[in-house]
């Protein structure tokens, strides 16, 4: 949490490889930004959804996994001193005068640019919230307090000493397991089947603690959630035969991955066609002067969601940027290959 | 062209003709049925296409593959009639299918 403002040349929403290549136009333009994401790391979906699955349609690169293209447009952008504020949704974006606009998260921080670039994929990864009724009642919005419903956990040792419900057969549910078991009062395990995708290490793990009688699994599914006012004491089960059961806990943290939501976009007053950005095509803004969107968040026609549609439409965005960060220098097109120029700007020695 | 029926959880039942080939989530997309998200448009990735089958249909439509019951890990209330629609085909095979849609998607 910060009170300070930052100021700088341009703010793009989303750290995707479209994000992460806008960095490197923008740099070659003397253009300077900070990005901002709401998960931990760069990547966007091909860090998130698919880091391993290998990617055939990037230009020049026969076969690249998610996690290595990522790698390789962090290593691209690198020379332009990106700054990266993770773990942060936008919240507010707000025009404060011709070409400048101030650009607010939900860690409260504010940040004021001339240019800000919309490059949000699918919107902002949000966790699945599984639908038990009256779910929201229990959920603890404070992340140093470990009682209640968590879909993160953000401070281990909020957990110490909490009867713990985890639900989930992934990486993430297994994990969690694993680190918070020995500081928890209680582990309970619960997945809808015996099988679990996580990591067979983690499984293999977690069905010694199992053996040993520290972690309790259970097959089922979770209905009900039950507490004193907002407080959780306890959670339902129903197991495959459709019998319940009681499972007393004071925390809940449900782990069913992660879906995409278009989040406070859609209320920032611009044009949509099914919630996507429409934009103009010779220069990817939108229909407010100084915000552009690009890759999988725009529309226009014949628009392709494809990695290399985005790096295109950032290149064409950071030409028309360029005006409104430097309005009194003229623009002069260069090639990174023969300019001495642009190859400073790379540190090429 | 083969039938299908999708029935909200409200009860609302949306009777469609689909052309084989396309699945089912395709044809509820096209069809706009409430309560198919399909957020990843047929990947298999994301468990927002999740019905269940009614009575009889399970042996029509084939059985799920591991991707697909991976993924529905992340779906709710899931059963043994739980199938994730863009894993099914539309065929002559399963005319006059009828599916149920869960309360919510997540």
């Amino acid at each position: 949490m910060s009170d300070a403002t930052i100021k700088t040349d341009v703010v793009i929403i989303g750290a995707g490889p479209v994000g992460l290549f806008a960095v490197f136009e923008l740099g070659l333009l003397d253009m300077k930004a900070h990005l901002i994401d709401i998960l931990d790391k760069p990547g966007g979906q091909c860090a998130e959804l698919y880091p391993e699955k290998p990617i055939y349609d990037i230009p020049g690169m026969p076969e690249v996994s998610g996690q290595e293209l990522t790698d390789q447009l962090m290593a691209q952008a690198a020379p332009f001193g990106p700054e990266f504020h993770y773990n942060r949704m936008v919240t507010g974006l707000e025009k404060l005068g011709e070409n400048e606009w101030r650009v607010t998260t939900d860690e409260n921080e504010i940040f004021e640019c001339k240019v800000v670039v919309i490059a949000a994929g699918g919107g902002s990864f949000q966790p699945k919230k599984p639908p038990v009724p009256g779910i929201e009642e229990f959920e603890q919005s404070d992340s140093s307090n470990g009682a209640g419903v968590h879909y993160a956990v953000r401070k281990m040792d909020a957990f110490r000493d909490k009867d713990i419900l985890i639900s989930g057969g992934g990486d993430s549910a297994l994990d969690w397991v694993l680190n918070l078991q020995p500081i928890a009062k209680s582990m309970t395990l619960v997945h809808r089947r015996d099988d679990f995708r996580a990591a067979p290490d983690s499984v293999n793990k977690m069905r010694a603690l199992v053996e040993e009688g520290k972690v309790n699994l259970h097959i089922g599914q979770i209905t009900e959630l039950t507490g004193e006012s907002d407080t959780l004491n306890g959670a339902t089960l129903k197991n495959k035969e459709g019998e319940l059961q009681h499972i007393e806990c004071t925390s809940f943290l449900p782990f069913f991955g992660l879906t995409m939501k278009l989040g406070p976009v859609a209320e920032w007053g611009l044009n949509l066609e099914e919630n996507l950005i429409t934009v103009d095509t010779e220069k990817f803004s939108t229909d407010q002067d100084g915000i552009y969107a690009i890759g999988d968040i725009n529309t226009y026609p014949g628009k392709l969601k494809l990695i290399l549609s985005g790096f295109h439409e950032a290149a064409l965005m950071a030409h028309d940027a360029f005006k409104r960060v430097h309005p009194d220098q003229k623009l002069t097109f260069q090639y990174t290959t023969s300019s001495t120029n642009l190859q400073k700007k790379l540190g090429v020695k | 062209m083969t039938k299908i029926t999708f029935v909200e959880h409200n009860g609302t039942e949306h009777a469609l003709d689909a052309e084989n080939g396309m699945t089912l989530m395709e044809a509820a997309v096209k069809n706009s049925v409430p309560g198919i998200d399909a957020d990843c448009g047929g990947a298999c990735a994301c468990a927002t296409c999740h019905i269940y089958l009614r009575d009889g249909w399970a042996e029509k439509t084939g059985s799920r593959e591991e991707m697909e019951e991976d993924m529905l890990d992340f779906a709710f209330d899931v059963r043994d009639n739980s199938r994730l629609s863009c894993q099914i085909k539309v065929s002559d095979e399963i005319d006059g299918i009828v599916v149920d849609v869960p309360e919510k998607q997540f």
